[in-house]
């Protein structure tokens, strides 16, 4: 199988399970945004196979890195799957995979200004994208 | 979703038929024996949410699918 295949059909697993909101944002910028549960005070960036970003959802404050990875026996999930896979343990095993993974200051593997300028993408997309839940 | 695959359908059947169930049951076990999490898919509306499940008996019965993926470590 193809790595186009087997990603459409982790995108079309996506649209099945997640929100139609991070799908489409996962779509058109490449990762989406989680919020923890701590009523909406901050929120993670999630990238494929890269360290989950948390930030304040007020200030867009950087606080930390959580390096984690999931068991993948030699061969990775598909992006969307890996993002799909971040989504749901945050929303249902946020203590245990914050709990499991390694912390790190922010700048460690995601260059900052980098995730800066995507939150302000994906500020701008939201503004633009109203009305998608 | 199984690595260099993507999803995978595992099993399926209607709850409410005995022979399907055991076969759902079983199926859902051996996933959890291998160290997978489970999550079944809720739409609330028109907004979808997805709820931790470890046990069979958690699953809505009207749930459309049980999604398995593999357990987080740190990186």
């Amino acid at each position: 199988m193809s790595v186009d295949t087997s990603e459409l059909r982790a995108r079309e697993l996506m649209r099945a399970v997640a929100p139609a909101r991070e799908c489409a944002m996962y779509a058109e910028l490449g990762f989406v945004s989680v919020e923890g549960r701590s009523g909406g005070r901050y929120a993670y960036l999630i990238y494929p196979h890269r360290p989950l970003l948390a930030y304040e959802t007020g200030s867009g404050r950087l606080l930390s890195e959580y390096c984690v990875r999931f068991r993948d026996e030699g061969d990775r999930l598909p992006d969307a799957d890996d993002v799909l896979a971040r989504w749901l343990a945050i929303r249902g095993r946020e203590r245990e995979l914050i709990a499991t993974a390694n912390v790190n200051r922010p700048g460690h593997q995601i260059d900052p200004d980098h995730a800066r300028r995507d939150l302000r993408r994906m500020r701008e997309w939201i503004a633009r994208n109203s009305d998608v839940d | 979703m199984k690595a260099g695959e993507g999803d995978v359908l595992l099993a399926e059947g209607d709850p409410e038929v005995a022979e399907d169930e055991r076969r759902l049951v079983d199926e859902f076990r051996r996933q959890l024996d291998l160290g997978m999490w489970a999550a079944v898919p809720i739409a609330d509306g028109a907004r979808r949410e997805a709820e931790v499940v470890r046990d069979f008996s958690e699953v809505p019965r009207d749930a459309e699918r049980v999604v398995f993926y593999p357990p987080a470590a740190g990186g």
